[in-house]
C-alpha cells in the first residue's frame, strides 16, 4: 500500500482490481446546507442493498455555514469502525476543498461542482465535475429548496458511478420521508436526471464500486439516542426533566416522540408522562430526584457540562437513596470545549459524582441493542437499588447511525423493587426506611401518600439513623456507610455482566468499552494477522465484578482502550484491583473522533515492543 | 364538628399533627410558623399521609421536622427544593405539598428555580420565613436585608433589597401574601387560603431571627414587625362546606376572593380604598410604594385562581402518575413487534 502514492494513475489503477464493498465515502458540505437527508439516504440505499454500513457525521458547533463532513463506510466483514482513510470524495464545500482533497487515498475519486473551475493539480486520483447548477436550475424546485435539492446532484451522480440501482434510491427517499409520495418524487426528479447524467457524460476510472450482498437482512439502522429514548418507554418512563445540550438533546427530542406516540392514554386522551424543560441541569437533575421519591420512574439527559450542575442532587440522591436515570452523551471538554465532538471523558466524574464518599452503578452500552436494553433495564436496577443509574453513551453512539439486530421485549415485568404498602406496614407494625432487614444493605421504601400513621419518613442528605432520624452520632454514620458498602457489593451482582471473547493462548488481553467496541474488534482482527492474539473484554457496567478481576488474571498484559486523554477506565480498574495494577495498562488517546482501528494496532503494537 | 372536640373531622387530635421537637432558639420566628401550621393542618382536616414537606438548606428549612411527622419529608439542598417539588406533585397530582425555604434559600442562591416554579404554577404552599440574615451560617446578610442596615458580624448593607413578593409578582404568581410570624392570626388565615389555593402560593412571613438580627430597626425584627405592621385587611377564611352569604356584607368594606376548591377568603379592608388583591397593577404599586416607605403591608396581595398549574398544562390523566398500573406504563409487545417490522431491512 505504501509504494502506491508514488505511482502515476495508471499504475495505481492497474495494480488495483475493483474494490467491491469494502471502502469509504467522505462527503465536505456546508452545515445547514441540507446534506444530511442525501446522506442518510445514499447511507440507507447501501444497507437495503444487504451491504453492512455506517455512517459518522463530523460537525462544527455551528448552525449554518461551516465546514460539516459525512462518512459512510461500506465494508463486506462487517466492520463498522472509523476508517482514517477515504477512497471517494464528494467535495461540496470550496472553503475546504484543497485539504479535502489532499487527503482523499491515492487512487481515489473526487467528485465536485464542475463550476468550481477546478485544477486537477493531483494526478494519481480521478476527477469527476457534476454539473451541480445547471441540474439544480433545471429542476423545478422553488427557489428556497434548490441548495438542499442540490444535494440530490451527488446521490444521482453517485448511484451512477457506484452502481446503485435507483430502485434502492427510492427506497430509501421513501423510507427517510416516511412514505410521503410528495417529496420523494421531487427529490427522485433530480437523482434521476443526475443519474442519467452521469450514465451519458461520465466514464467509470476509479475502482470503487458497490454490489448488492445479503448481509443486513431482518437489521435495522438507528442512531443511539432513538434507542435509548425508545428503551426507556418500554421501561415505563413518567417522568422526565432535561436542559438542552448536544449531543444528548436528540434523545429527549425521540423520547418526547415515542411518548406522544404510545403512551397516550387511550381512554382519556391524556398523558400517561410528563416531559419538563427545566431552566438549568439542576433544576432538571432536582425534579428527577422528586419524582423518583414520590415514586415515579424519573430520567434526565445530559451532556459533561450538566454533569456538573448535577453534582450535589447526585450526592443527595445517593444518601437519601432515590432511583432516578441518567443519561451522559459524552462530548468534549468543559465548557463549549469541542461540543459537537465524541469522548469517554466523563467516566471517572459518574463513577465518582458527588461530594463525600459517593459511588455510582454505571451502566456501559455498547451496541445500539444494549442502549435499547439499558433504556428500560435502568429503571428496574436503580429502583431494585434505591439508587442513581447514569447510563454512559456519547456522541458517536448517540448521534450516529448503527446497524442492530432488532429490539427485544423485556424479558421481565418491570421490577419497582423494595416499596412497602400500607398493608405491609400494619402487618409489621413498624417501619424504619434504613433497616438492612434482608443484608443486601437496600432498605424498604415508603411512597408519599401511603395511608398509613407509621408510613412516612423523612429524606435528606444528612447524617441519619436507620429509621430515617437526624442524627449526628458517629456511630450512626458508620453504620450507614457500612450498609451502603453492601448495597455497592449487591450492586456487583446485579448488574450487566461483561462480555468476553477469551482466545486461549493469548497473552494479552484488551478491556474497552462503550463505542470503542468497532474499533477493537477490527484491531484484533488487524492484531492477529500480524501474529498478535488478544483476547477482549467489553466492560457493560460498574461496579466492576469478578469476571474483570480474572480476565486480567489470566492475562500477562491487559490494555485499557478508551476515548480520553487520561485513562480513566485504566484508573478505576488499578483503583479496584491493586494487587494486578502492574499487569493493566492504559491506551488511551482523544482528539474528538471516534477511535480508529490502524491507530489501535499500532498502540498495542509499540507498547508490545513489536 | 365532632363531638368530640379533641378531634377533628378525620378524627385526628391536634398531636396527630406534631413533630419533632424544635433544635431552633428560643423565640425563633420559625417555630411559631411551624406551630400555625399543625394548627391549621388540624383545623382543616388535612389527611397528613396526602401532604408532603419540603425544603432547602437554614434554619427555617429545617423546620418541616418540626411539624407534621405523619408526612413525607424532604429535606433538600440550599435553594434547590422547587425543582423537587415540581418533580414530585408532577408525577403525584394528588398530593398536597407545603415548601419552607429562608430569604437566602429562596432569595439568593435558590432565587432562579423559585421564578422559574412560580412560573409553572407548581401546585405549591410556598413558605419564605424571611428573616433578613442568613441564620444558619451565622449572621450574613441575605438579599432581602434592608438597605443600610447595620449588623454585629456583617457591617452595613449597601445594597437594596430583594423582595420576595415583588419577585413572583413578576414570575406571574398565582398567589401571593405577605405577613408577620407575630401576627398568628394572620398567619393561618393565609396558610388557609395558600393551602386551598390550587398553583404556586407564595407566603412571603416576616420571621425574625432572635439571634442575629432582631434589632428594633431592622423591619425584620418582632419590634418593627409589630409596631409598622399594616395590614391590607382584616382577614378571615371561610372553608367551603360553611354556608356564606358575601353579598350582604357592607359593599366596599369587604371582599371574599372565592379560591379554587370553593372556599373564601373574606377581606375586611381597614381602608376601603386600600387594595384589590384580584388587581395585578395595583399589586406591583402596592408593594413598590410600600418599599420606597420602608412600610410593611401585610395581607392577600395577590390572586388568580383562574391560572392553570403544571399538571394541567401537562395534560396528565387525572389518576396521579405514580399509580398507574404496569400496563399503562410498558406498551406491549406487539407495538415493539411493530416497530421492529418497520424498522428492520428490508421493509
Ligand atoms: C450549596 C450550599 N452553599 C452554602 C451552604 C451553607 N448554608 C447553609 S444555610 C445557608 C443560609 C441560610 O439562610 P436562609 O435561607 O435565610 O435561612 P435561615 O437560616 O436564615 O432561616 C447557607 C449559606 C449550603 N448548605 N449549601
Ligand atoms: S439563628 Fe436565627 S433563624 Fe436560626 S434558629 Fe436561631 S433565631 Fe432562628
Ligand atoms: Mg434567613
Amino acid at each position: 500500500m505504501s509504494t502506491i502514492q508514488d505511482l502515476p494513475l495508471e499504475d495505481v489503477l492497474a495494480e488495483k482490481p475493483a474494490v467491491v464493498n469494502d471502502f469509504q465515502i467522505m462527503i465536505a458540505t456546508v452545515n445547514g446546507s441540507g446534506s444530511q437527508t442525501a446522506n442518510t439516504v445514499l447511507l440507507r440505499a447501501m444497507f437495503r442493498m444487504g451491504i453492512p454500513v455506517s455512517g459518522k457525521n463530523i460537525f462544527p458547533s455551528n448552525i449554518q455555514g461551516l465546514p460539516t463532513w459525512y462518512t459512510i463506510r461500506l465494508s463486506k466483514n462487517g466492520y463498522t469502525a472509523r476508517l482514517e482513510d477515504y477512497h471517494v470524495l464528494v467535495a461540496m464545500n470550496q472553503q475546504t476543498a484543497a485539504d479535502d482533497i489532499a487527503n482523499l487515498a491515492p487512487g481515489g475519486a473526487c467528485y465536485y461542482p464542475e463550476e468550481w473551475n477546478l485544477k486537477h493539480e493531483r494526478d494519481d486520483i480521478v476527477y469527476y465535475p457534476m454539473p451541480v447548477k445547471a441540474l439544480t436550475d433545471a429542476s423545478d424546485v422553488p427557489a428556497n429548496l434548490s441548495s438542499y435539492i442540490a444535494n440530490m446532484v451527488y446521490v444521482g451522480v453517485l448511484a451512477t458511478m457506484l452502481n446503485i440501482e435507483l430502485s434502492y434510491i427510492e427506497g430509501a427517499l421513501d423510507y427517510h420521508f416516511n412514505g410521503k409520495a410528495k417529496p420523494v418524487q421531487m427529490n427522485m426528479k433530480v437523482v434521476q436526471a443526475a443519474y442519467d447524467w452521469a450514465q451519458d457524460h461520465l466514464a467509470k476510472r476509479d475502482p470503487y464500486a458497490v454490489e448488492p450482498m445479503n448481509a443486513t437482512e431482518g437489521r435495522l439502522l438507528m442512531d443511539g439516542n432513538s434507542a435509548a429514548a425508545l428503551g426507556a418507554v418500554f421501561g415505563g418512563v413518567t417522568f422526565a426533566a432535561w436542559y438542552p445540550i448536544t449531543p444528548s438533546t436528540s434523545l429527549i427530542d425521540a423520547l418526547r416522540e415515542d411518548l406522544a406516540k404510545y403512551r397516550i392514554d387511550p381512554e382519556t386522551g391524556k398523558a400517561t408522562f410528563a416531559v419538563i424543560q427545566a431552566e438549568d441541569e439542576i433544576g432538571a437533575i432536582g425534579m428527577v430526584v422528586g419524582a423518583g421519591w414520590a415514586g415515579a420512574r424519573a430520567m434526565t439527559a445530559t451532556s459533561g457540562p450538566g454533569i456538573s450542575l448535577m453534582t450535589e442532587f447526585a450526592g443527595l440522591a445517593y444518601y437519601a437513596e432515590v432511583p432516578a436515570v441518567i443519561w451522559d452523551v459524552q462530548r468534549m471538554g468543559p465548557s463549549t470545549g469541542l461540543p459537537t465532538r465524541t469522548s469517554q471523558g466523563d467516566v471517572l466524574t459518574c463513577y465518582l459524582l458527588g461530594h463525600g464518599d459517593t459511588r455510582h452503578v454505571v451502566l456501559l452500552p455498547g451496541t445500539i441493542n444494549e442502549i435499547f436494553e439499558y433504556g428500560w433495564r435502568a429503571f428496574d436496577l436503580a429502583e431494585r437499588l434505591q439508587t442513581l443509574v447514569f447510563v454512559l453513551s456519547d456522541l458517536d453512539l448517540g448521534m450516529n447511525l448503527w446497524m442492530s439486530d432488532p429490539f427485544e421485549y423485556p424479558d421481565a415485568p418491570m421490577d419497582r423493587g423494595k416499596v412497602l404498602t400500607a398493608e405491609d406496614i400494619e402487618r409489621a407494625g413498624r417501619f424504619a426506611r434504613y433497616e438492612d432487614v434482608d443484608g443486601d444493605g437496600i432498605g424498604y421504601r415508603t411512597l408519599p401518600g401511603i395511608d398509613h400513621p407509621l408510613g412516612a419518613y423523612f429524606a435528606r442528605g444528612t447524617g441519619h439513623n436507620a429509621r430515617a432520624v437526624y442524627s449526628e452520632r458517629p456511630d450512626d454514620w458508620v453504620e450507614n456507610m457500612a450498609r451502603l458498602r453492601r448495597k455497592w457489593e449487591t450492586a456487583r451482582t446485579l448488574v450487566p455482566k461483561p462480555v468476553v471473547d477469551q482466545v486461549s493462548g493469548a497473552e494479552i488481553g484488551l478491556i474497552a468499552f462503550g463505542s470503542t467496541d468497532p474499533c477493537v474488534v477490527e484491531a484484533r482482527d488487524q492484531l492477529s494477522a500480524r501474529g498478535v492474539m488478544t483476547s477482549y473484554l467489553r466492560l457493560r457496567a460498574l461496579p466492576l465484578e469478578d469476571t474483570t478481576r480474572r480476565f486480567i488474571e489470566s492475562h500477562e498484559r491487559v490494555y485499557v482502550v478508551e476515548n480520553n486523554t487520561d485513562g480513566q477506565m485504566a484508573s478505576i480498574l488499578h483503583m479496584e484491583y491493586p494487587d494486578l495494577a502492574p499487569r493493566i495498562h492504559s491506551i488511551a488517546y482523544s482528539d474528538g473522533l471516534p477511535l480508529s482501528p490502524r491507530w489501535l494496532t499500532a498502540a498495542v503494537l509499540e507498547q508490545e515492543g513489536r | 364538628m365532632a363531638a368530640n372536640a379533641r378531634v377533628n373531622e378525620i378524627g385526628l387530635s391536634r398531636n396527630d399533627y406534631k413533630g419533632g421537637v424544635s433544635t431552633l432558639c428560643q423565640g425563633c420566628g420559625h417555630n411559631s410558623i411551624a406551630n400555625q401550621i399543625i394548627a391549621v393542618a388540624y383545623e382543616m382536616s388535612l389527611d397528613p399521609h396526602q401532604v408532603i414537606k419540603l425544603s432547602g438548606i437554614g434554619c427555617s428549612s429545617k423546620s418541616p421536622a418540626y411539624f407534621l411527622n405523619r408526612s413525607h419529608g424532604f429535606n433538600g439542598l440550599h435553594g434547590r427544593m422547587p425543582a423537587l417539588a415540581t418533580g414530585a406533585t408532577t408525577v403525584n397530582r394528588s398530593l398536597i405539598a407545603i415548601g419552607v425555604s429562608g430569604d437566602g434559600d429562596t432569595g439568593s442562591i435558590g432565587l432562579g428555580q423559585f421564578k422559574h416554579m412560580v412560573r409553572r404554577n407548581v401546585p405549591i404552599v410556598y413558605i419564605v420565613e424571611n428573616n433578613g440574615v442568613y441564620g444558619l451560617t451565622k449572621g450574613q446578610f441575605s438579599a432581602t436585608a434592608d438597605y443600610g442596615q447595620e449588623l454585629k458580624y456583617a457591617g452595613v448593607n449597601e445594597l437594596p433589597p430583594i423582595d420576595i413578593c415583588l419577585e413572583a409578582l413578576a414570575a406571574d404568581a398565582s398567589f401571593v401574601a405577605r405577613s408577620f410570624a407575630g401576627d398568628s392570626k394572620q398567619v393561618r388565615e393565609l396558610l388557609k387560603a395558600a393551602i386551598a389555593h390550587r398553583g404556586t402560593a407564595v407566603l412571603d412571613i416576616i420571621s425574625p431571627c432572635v439571634t442575629f438580627n432582631n434589632h428594633e430597626d431592622s423591619t425584620k425584627s418582632y419590634a418593627y414587625g409589630k409596631a409598622k405592621e399594616e395590614p391590607l385587611h382584616d382577614i378571615t377564611f371561610i372553608p367551603f362546606y360553611e354556608p356564606i352569604e358575601i353579598e350582604d356584607q357592607e359593599p366596599g368594606q369587604v371582599r371574599a376572593v372565592k379560591l379554587y376548591d370553593g372556599s373564601h377568603l373574606m377581606l375586611k379592608a381597614l381602608d376601603p380604598t386600600k387594595h384589590d388583591p384580584t388587581d395585578r397593577m395595583a399589586a406591583f404599586r402596592l408593594l413598590e410604594e410600600a418599599r420606597e416607605q420602608q412600610l410593611f403591608i401585610t395581607g392577600l396581595i395577590y390572586v388568580d385562581e383562574n391560572r392553570a398549574t403544571l399538571p394541567e398544562i401537562s395534560r396528565l390523566v387525572d389518576t396521579p402518575l405514580v399509580h398507574l398500573p404496569p400496563e399503562k406504563l410498558r406498551p406491549p409487545r406487539e407495538v415493539l413487534d411493530e416497530i421492529n417490522r418497520r424498522l428492520t431491512c428490508c421493509n
